[in-house]
């Protein structure tokens, strides 16, 4: 909210700078993101009188103009404004003047006429975005005065930023209220009149949901003159609370609402059908609102209503056919209360927030229809003449909010503070905001005023002491901490343990958005259930993933293209899969593996990165949890290679998947190579086992290297299981130092080379034990997979 | 006896001639061997008188000591240079890099967040987690904020068609972690949090903490020191803290807090837009209701709870210029992290 500095002293004049001004509404909970000057710098604008305006000769736009800037002797400037006319008061920049932007005002010849200045739009002094003319200066004007002191522009604003529970500072008023709180000065009471009523005429007004609306004061007001202009200095402060001028009625509820927060709104009472129910819309309803849009009105929505149909979404917008025009010469005022569970929501519903149900959402102060009908009566009749009817207010009584009555224990606002505040200091605090304070024994009883909304409950009344008091005299205090040593596991490897080993093997951590794109995630799985945000921020966002894969693969594309030509990365984060309907967050560990094994360097042979270097990195990951009897299956999974992908397993438990992408994505990806991808979830994968001891031997170890050709087929894992289970306890280490195809092995077999570590803790091994050993494991091996030993 | 002049100056030309270790152990043999010139020369000596003998033997002796020390002066003359052969041979260049992987790292965001956890550890906090797709009660209904109500607006929320939502705060897990292990409680949660809103300072994911502690006699006073002190530790240097009023519906009273401008040190820079303050957190007391939702006695309990953007946080202290370089994920940019 914006709040001209001028305007407010109209209602409260403390002793402060504007600086100051900002910081203690700053610090009292109304922040100010900013300060703005209400004009643009500019120098040497008068207001002048144009004595004469003629048509210059061959010069179709362009009229000569004698103006009276006060200095004596007027002076001429050639001008192009369509509305220059002799006798106006107009802005005139003299020579030597300069503009906002910095353009100096100098002599000039137009069409070979000396022109010696220059007459100004609103827009040529920041003032508007009018450009259509120059400015049309009121006559109450002093000829030469300073245009800056004439329309008091060395006028601060500030920028509010208002909290939801405070509705009732969404006006000069309300911020009035609060500064006067603040420092103590009295608030002035500013068009307090009424305005006695000068015509019979009245409108009928039922409250058919009285819960809904309990008061409506309304005010015919007939024979305004249409052609009328709303007066430059309401124009001017209207623009500095960020609206645009439309037309001497349309201003006239503006200027209320914003002055005393009272949303109003005016019809065409040539447009209103009999008398206006305030109910809500009936199934089926529709309105064409101001905006032009045309809305489906639905049971809960309240609405303004005349004998024949919905004419306003009430404290949202007013319909398009009732509202003002051009040629309205009678009108009827809107002054409502509405309560506040019966607006909100709805705007946000119609994709539209207006300044009146910003404030009839938040609350608006149930007292205040008639003095807001009166200050608009008086305002408009002003401007525009025309002749006010009585002013009728129609009120359910019992339906209007009750006044809160909190009952206050000024021991426990200084228990939840933390500060005890003298019982007086808090008594003038609660009377300075306008509240009500009965004493009773050690507590106080307190009556809200009208317009709060926001005070209920104890609590609540312990902040507004806390903030006039201020929370930066609240001192700090320590708290005592509890003597609960905390929890520290060993069954779970922390996650900062397994992301450090990743960032140890050269992976890069990313963070990508949890919601992909839903193509991208369909080519990788393309028959599983997505779920898919009912509002994405954008279409390649709308669902979330599945696994992190798409959005690691995103981020090795947008690196490639970045030049980088080998890529590792991780993430950790929840993936979202959905199985029958049923949601499974859950946490997952995935990484990528790209280009060269190893960064480009003259110690290593170049090659690209494959299956069996992310297998060693999965290993050592899950080498951190000591848990043993970990698999890795071959498996088909859609996105990766089928031939080069397993699932790891630990018992009936699956940890994850590793493999290449599929060569056919990575095609679609437009990627030159395939990288190796895995994907853990956490909870299952890093369970840990505690280290348990077992004594280490001190006798020799001896090691026996066995060669065995067996059928390509025979995976490595079957080997090492017969292997491991032939030998027993004393086999300390199997070691697979050589897989061989090629020269010397029949197609369609593998030589694999074992190296076995043999050790007792009894005693030392002979080589007779040794040889029985592996004599036990060539019998197992050629019986479980047909081996033969290669010599 | 001008013969074993002669000879040892001889033999002491060819030692002194031998070009390794080798050639000088052959001349050994022909002098000092079995049948070297010099032993023979003392076999010989049996056939002298004995005082000619002992005369003469004694100067054969001198010439053979004299031999004996010149060879092994000449091997490990031989035996040094053959080593600085070998050590020339073997020398590499140092200044070659080294092998194998380049160091990968941490996100910076991460790097953040684990500070700010270990800090709170310190602290006596413990760290609590809750789901990212959560429902309307957690997120909103629990924590004083019923539908239709004004904040909701502010919080520009991402739906599921089924009424599920992604959770716009980590605050839903004050709720579930007062439901779940009771009071007292002194906790931090961190977490992506989600928006619909995207500009320079908004991402529609980002990170928060949420600290709760519930105790007997909690208060804003307590709240005040636990940030202060937490602010001092994270930038690690004192830093002024402003505590401004403001709205929550889960907290009562609500602050807003201000820090002095890291860039600055509140002189007013582009960075504070002149105001020499950068808003990082919200907090405030638990609202009482928020307590009876979770079935706390809001009479003998109370705490304070506050709201931290870990982001935020991550891009004070390392300057970041734009919050969305966290998303974009440039390794360029997040190896500039890589470190520590």
């Amino acid at each position: 909210m914006r709040i001209s500095t001028e305007w407010l002293a109209e209602w409260v004049r403390p002793d402060w700078d504007t600086r100051t001004l900002a910081h203690r509404l700053t610090m009292a909970g109304f922040e100010v993101e900013g300060v703005e000057a209400a004009a643009p710098d500019f120098s040497g604008v008068v207001v002048a009188r144009l004595l004469e305006c003629n048509a210059l000769p061959r010069a179709e736009k362009l009229s000569l103009c004698l103006v009276d800037g006060g200095d004596g002797e007027p002076v001429q400037v050639v001008c192009g404004a369509p509305n220059a006319r002799a006798g106006m008061l107009t802005a005139f920049a003299k020579v030597g003047a300069e503009l906002p932007g910095g353009q100096k005002i100098g002599k000039a010849r137009l069409r070979g006429v000396e022109s010696l200045g220059m007459l100004c739009s609103a827009r040529e002094l920041g003032l508007g975005e009018s450009h259509e003319g120059i400015l049309d200066l009121p006559d109450s004007l002093t000829v030469g005065e300073d245009l800056r002191d004439a329309l008091a522009l060395d006028d601060a604003v500030l920028e509010l930023s208002l909290t939801p529970n405070r509705g009732d500072a969404l006006s000069i008023l309300g911020i009035a209220r609060e500064v006067s709180a603040l420092s103590g000065e009295p608030l002035e009471g500013v068009g307090m009149e009424p305005v006695p009523a000068a015509i019979d005429g009245c409108f009928d007004v039922r409250l058919v949901d009285s819960a809904a609306c309990p008061r409506f004061a309304g005010r015919v007001i007939r024979g305004i003159r249409p052609d009328a202009k709303t007066p430059l200095w309401m124009v001017e402060r209207l623009r500095r609370a960020g609206l645009r001028s439309v037309s001497p009625v349309v201003d006239v509820t503006n200027y209320v609402m914003l002055e005393l927060g009272q949303p109003m709104h005016a019809y065409d009472l040539r447009r209103l059908d009999h008398h206006i129910d305030v109910r809500f819309a009936r199934s089926g309803e529709r309105l064409e609102l101001l905006d032009g849009s045309d809305v489906e009105l639905h049971p809960d929505v309240l609405v303004i209503a005349d004998r024949s149909a919905p004419v306003g979404i009430a404290g949202v917008m007013g319909g398009e056919k009732s509202g003002i025009a051009e040629d309205t010469t009678d009108v009827f005022l809107e002054a409502a209360f509405f309560a506040p569970a019966a607006i909100a929501g709805r705007a946000r519903r119609f994709g539209m927030q207006t300044d009146a149900s910003q404030r009839f959402e938040r609350g608006v102060d149930p007292t205040l229809q008639e003095r807001a009908a009166e200050r608009a009566t008086s305002l408009l009749t002003s401007m525009a003449g025309g002749k006010p009817g009585p002013l009728i207010v129609t009120e359910s009584v019992t339906d209007l909010p009750p006044r809160a009555v909190v009952q206050v224990s000024p021991a426990s606002v200084g228990r939840l503070l933390g500060v005890r505040i003298p019982d007086a200091e808090i008594e003038s605090i609660l009377l300075r905001l306008g509240m009500r304070v009965e004493r009773e024994g050690p507590e106080m009883r307190l009556t809200a005023p009208s317009y709060r909304f926001d005070i209920a409950i104890e609590q609540d009344v312990t902040e507004e002491i806390a903030r006039v008091y201020g929370y930066d005299a609240i001192p700090a205090a320590d708290a005592p901490v509890p003597q609960l040593p905390g929890p520290a596991t060993e069954l779970v490897t922390p996650r900062e343990r397994a992301s450090t080993l990743l960032a140890d093997r050269s992976y890069q951590e990313v963070i990508t958005y949890s919601f992909v794109d839903a193509a991208m995630q369909r080519r990788f799985e393309p028959e599983a259930e997505l779920l898919e945000l009912s509002n994405p921020i954008a279409s390649d966002m709308g669902a979330m993933r599945r696994s992190l894969w798409p959005g690691l693969c995103r981020v090795l594309l947008d690196n490639v293209r970045r030049q980088q030509g080998r890529v590792r990365l991780f993430e950790l984060g929840a993936r979202f899969p959905v199985e029958r309907g049923l949601l499974h967050e859950r946490l997952s560990l995935a990484g990528l593996a790209w280009g060269e094994a190893y960064p480009e360097q003259w110690g290593l042979p170049s090659r690209g990165v494959d299956f069996f270097d992310v297998k060693g990195d999965v290993e050592a990951l899950l080498g951190l949890t000591g848990r043993r009897h970990l698999r890795f299956e071959p498996a088909q999974v859609h996105c990766l290679h089928p031939g080069r992908t397993a699932r790891i397993t630990h018992g009936s438990t699956v940890l994850g998947l590793l493999g290449e992408l599929h060569p056919e994505l990575c095609r679609t990806l437009e990627l030159k190579s395939a990288p190796v991808l895995f994907e853990l979830d956490y909870a299952p994968s890093f369970s840990s086992e505690l280290p348990v001891f077992h004594e280490v031997s001190r006798f020799p170890a001896i090691r026996r290297d066995l060669a065995v050709v067996v059928s390509d087929s025979v995976p490595i894992d079957k080997i090492r299981e017969s292997v491991l289970s032939a030998a027993g306890e004393r086999l300390v280490e199997l070691r697979v130092f050589d897989i061989y195809r090629g020269k010397g092995i029949e197609p369609g077999a593998k030589s694999v080379a074992l190296g076995l570590i043999l050790q007792e803790t009894s005693r030392t091994l002979t080589d007779t034990d040794a040889d029985v050993m592996v004599a036990a494991v060539v019998a197992r091996l050629k019986n479980d997979h047909n081996a033969t030993i290669r010599e | 006896m001008q013969d074993l002049e002669s000879l040892t100056e001889e033999a002491l030309a060819r030692v002194g001639a031998s070009a390794d270790v080798a050639q000088l152990d052959a001349v050994r043999v022909t002098l000092l061997g079995k049948k070297g010139s010099i032993t023979s020369m003392l076999k010989q000596l049996g056939g002298l008188s004995p005082e000619e003998r002992r005369a003469v033997g004694a100067r054969i002796n001198e010439a053979k000591d004299q031999l004996a020390a010149a060879i092994e002066a000449r091997r490990a003359e031989l035996e040094r240079a053959e080593l600085d052969r070998e050590l020339a041979a073997g020398t590499i260049d140092v200044t070659a890099p080294g092998r194998g992987q380049r160091q990968g790292g941490l996100h910076p965001v991460t790097r953040t967040r684990l500070r700010i956890e270990e800090i709170f550890r310190q602290a006596g906090f413990s760290v609590a987690e809750g789901p990212e797709v959560e429902d309307d009660f957690h997120n909103f209904e629990a924590l004083n904020i019923p539908a239709d109500h004004p904040a909701r607006a502010m919080h520009d929320t991402f739906y599921f068609p089924d009424g599920r939502l992604l959770r716009t705060h980590t605050s839903p897990v004050q709720i579930r972690a007062l439901r779940k292990s009771g009071v007292p409680l002194r906790i931090i949660a961190p977490g992506r949090v989600y928006r619909c809103d995207s500009d320079m300072t908004h991402t529609p994911m980002f990170h928060q903490v949420e600290g709760l502690v519930v105790d007997e006699g909690i208060s804003f006073a307590h709240l005040k020191a636990v940030l202060a002190h937490f602010v001092e530790a994270f930038f690690e240097r004192p830093r002024d803290l402003r505590f401004r009023p403001s709205y929550f519906p889960f907290t009562e009273p609500s602050a807003e807090v201000d820090i002095q401008c890291v860039h600055c040190d509140g002189a007013g820079c582009r960075a504070c837009k002149q105001t020499g303050w950068l808003e990082v957190l919200g907090c405030g007391m638990v609202h009482p209701n928020v307590l009876a939702a979770c079935g706390v006695d809001p009479e003998r309990w109370q705490g304070y709870a506050f709201g931290l953007g870990i982001d935020r946080m991550a891009f004070l202290r390392y300057a970041v210029t734009d919050l969305r370089l966290f998303f974009e994920n440039d390794l360029r940019f997040l190896r500039q992290f890589n470190r520590g």
